[in-house]
């Protein structure tokens, strides 16, 4: 019954997902608590550019961001990321950055509202030692925050994962991708389908438990 | 030349040290402070006391600049306090505060509350800052405790850290906002005992409470507040059997006789 699978590589298909989703994670991390820090900071410029950032970019379809990744930023402007003439190379970096500016406005908004949970107290208490804006975020308020952001973080991570199926949009060879090319193939429409869906449960179930378990070992208490 | 540097010195224990001058602040429409004038001396214990809303905790939040002020000035040591930056945090390092709720790094051991501001802003070495620390939390009785977390300590516990926290700084002069009014009545003492301790060896404290006892036992001199004005400066003695404000004997009316 699976016969028609040994002519796929759906393993390559399955590593492709995974580093996409990987790599726009990590990105994504890395640029939301940026952003955060902005949305949270005393200096007007900056939490006016977090608050813009965060309500244009999480706005607009993931699809949208994506193609206009490929066609605007590479076919138009001729950005290739350091990605020469490989086109497969080029698109799967396009894809990430577009995953990364996307996924990060929801990080973003995941990590504030932990710093909201943190008492103002200790942020004073902090200032009161005479430790620095950026000392107080980074020593106090950051890791507390990231410690009861867990939970709505694995959300956006599992939402993450499966929005790497929008870069088949630009040719990725990705999970999705390949699904279509079955689909088109072989009269196994539901088995396809199931299949392609395993595979993403997964990743995603686990994400999910394990993520959900860590955000209850490290909550701190108070 | 000698005569000189021993009135230096002289000046230098017993100097002003905290000065407010014609402080003024808002929260809106309500004038929560209102032209305060105080000047705390070097080594002096001066216990802020007054009904809620008085302004006393404001007045204790201005003095490291947790609260802005409108106009007037403060200086500390001599110096005005900074606006922003780094010269503040600097200032701040010098001025420690004890907080109503403890505020303990909860994501940090008791230990690690102790050493972060030796580490991180006087840029000691980790093992004396440890030293140091395991030294002042023997000191306010909960060396026992270091490798625990806050919110495995009682409150009184908790309070004695806070109070090792603000110590390992060396600060100039301790704030206490209120330091027992979160506690339970049997954990009062233990931190007043602490209190009362870091006052017989000198340090210049500026307290805000509503235990009489420590005020009538430990205070230099009481500032009575009310409505945002300094009403009535004494010594304890005089507050508590005479004092002379009609606001003042109001309030101490309602709090002693029961």
């Amino acid at each position: 019954m699976f016969d028609f699978l040994d002519k796929y590589d759906l393993l390559g298909a399955f590593w492709t997902t995974v580093q996409l989703a990987v790599l726009s994670a990590v990105g994504s991390l890395i640029w939301g608590t940026i952003l955060a820090a902005m949305r949270v900071g005393p200096v007007p410029l900056m939490r006016g550019f977090g608050t813009a950032y965060v309500n244009i970019v999480r706005n607009i379809p993931l699809t949208v961001i994506i193609l206009f990744a490929s066609l605007g930023l590479n076919q138009t402007l001729g950005v290739t990321l350091g990605g020469g003439n490989d086109f497969e190379t080029i698109n799967f970096r396009l894809a990430v950055l577009g995953l990364i500016l996307y996924t990060s406005s929801f990080v973003c908004e995941a990590l504030r509202s932990g710093i909201n949970t943190v008492p103002v107290g200790q942020a004073e208490a902090a200032r009161a030692l005479g430790l620095s804006f950026g000392q107080v975020l980074r020593l106090v308020v950051l890791p507390q925050a990231f410690r009861s952001s867990v939970v709505p973080l694995a959300n956006v991570l599992i939402a993450l994962i499966k929005n790497t199926t929008v870069a088949a949009a630009i040719g990725v060879a990705e999970t999705a991708l390949l699904m279509k090319e079955m689909i088109e193939n072989e009269a196994q429409l539901l088995l396809i389908s199931a299949v392609i869906a395993l595979v993403f449960v997964v990743l995603t179930l686990p994400t999910g438990l394990i993520l959900g378990w860590v955000g209850k070992k490290v909550a701190v208490k108070r | 030349m000698t005569e000189v540097s021993v009135a230096k010195e002289d000046k230098a224990a017993t100097g002003e040290l905290v000065v407010l001058k014609s402080v003024n602040k808002h929260f809106g429409a309500l004038h929560v402070l209102q032209d305060i004038d105080l000047t705390i001396q070097r080594g002096e214990v001066v216990v802020v006391i007054g009904p809620s809303g008085s302004g006393k905790s404001t007045l204790c939040r201005t003095i490291n600049r947790l609260e802005t002020i409108d106009d007037g000035s403060i200086t500390i040591d001599g110096k005005p306090l900074p606006a922003e930056g780094k010269e503040l945090a600097r200032l701040r390092a010098d001025v420690g505060m004890v907080f109503q709720s403890f505020n303990l790094f909860a994501h940090k051991t008791v230990l690690e509350n102790v050493t972060l501001g030796q580490v991180k802003v006087r840029k000691v070495e980790a093992k004396k800052a440890e030293e140091k620390a395991r030294a002042l939390l023997d000191r306010v009785g909960v060396g026992a405790q270091a490798d625990k977390y806050p919110a495995q300590l009682s409150g009184g516990q908790q309070q004695r850290v806070a109070i090792a926290r603000a110590l390992a700084m060396d600060p100039k002069v301790m704030l206490f906002d209120e330091p027992t009014s979160a506690l339970d009545p049997e954990m009062i003492n233990e931190v007043l005992e602490v209190m009362k301790q870091l006052a017989e060896d000198g340090m210049t404290m500026i307290v805000v409470t509503h235990e009489m006892g420590f005020a009538r036992s430990a205070a230099n001199r009481v500032v009575f507040m009310a409505d945002g004005r300094i009403v009535e400066e004494a010594t304890p003695d005089q507050f508590f059997s005479n004092p002379r404000s009609d606001r003042a004997k109001d309030f101490l009316s309602k709090i002693l006789h029961h």
